[in-house]
């Protein structure tokens, strides 16, 4: 019997994902690009208070949880889309998982220590 | 076969395939999210050290991006950023049935490309000093 191990059998799902994260990533980015004009990183110390906020840190964890959801969909993509060997394509797969969820794990360290 | 017929491609050949604008910044796209990932390590680690309240800390921070590599890995880094941005509104726009048509898509094409690279020259001269 022919198996398929690999490929997104989720589709709608991710599709809908990466367009949420992306909308979520967006409005972040104005309201933190906004908070710099407005001097939130004028110094060294505005610029951690502003980090310390503690809505800041609340939107910052969803903006990091956003990031990596949206980059496994979008890197898993390009791996589907150029790699024809399931045995290597599930390694790059593996290795990119690992990959942001260790960025996850690192990011909310850094912000949520503050 | 018909004479007509054009003989079909026996390979990719990717320096004679022509695509309209809009083919180039989807392609951009995925070239730019792939940049972005790429660079994370180095994001969150600026990040770390921007927030990083030790002397050491700062002055790291203060050597990365003072040195004139980091800046050019930002500078492309900041294009890579507006260009998934730009797209991915496109993106959304065309997701709610917003320029579909050609003539818009076309458009809307030159509009990511034009508001990223002009952003990418404004955020990029201020990296560099120039204000």
């Amino acid at each position: 019997m022919k198996r398929i191990v690999v490929g997104a059998h989720y589709g709608l799902m991710d599709w809908l994902a990466q367009r949420i994260t992306g909308v979520f990533m967006a409005a972040y980015t104005l309201v933190i690009f906004a908070a710099i004009l407005g001097g939130a990183a004028a110094s060294r110390e505005a610029w951690q208070a502003f980090m310390a906020n503690g809505l800041i840190r609340f939107i910052s964890f969803l903006f990091i949880l956003s990031l990596c959801y949206h980059a496994w969909v979008g890197v898993r993509d390009i791996w589907m889309d150029y790699l024809n060997s399931a045995a290597v394509r599930v390694i790059l797969h593996v290795l990119t998982l690992f990959a942001l969820v260790g960025y996850a794990g690192w990011a909310v360290q850094i912000i949520w220590r503050l | 076969m018909p004479e007509m017929t054009k003989p079909r491609p026996k390979y990719l050949a990717l320096h004679e395939i022509r695509l309209p604008l809009a083919g180039y910044a989807s392609i951009l796209h995925r070239v730019s999210g792939a940049g972005l990932f790429l660079m994370l390590p180095l994001l969150i680690w600026l990040l770390q050290l921007s927030l990083d309240s030790t002397q050491q800390g700062s002055a790291l921070f203060a050597a990365l991006t003072g040195s004139l590599l980091v800046k050019l890995i930002l500078l492309g880094l900041i294009w890579a950023f507006l260009h998934h941005f730009c797209m991915g509104i496109r993106i959304l726009l065309i997701d709610i049935h917003v320029g579909v048509e050609k003539p818009q898509a076309h458009a809307s094409a030159i509009a990511v490309m034009a508001v990223s690279l002009t952003l990418t020259l404004i955020f990029g001269l201020k990296l560099l000093g120039a204000y």
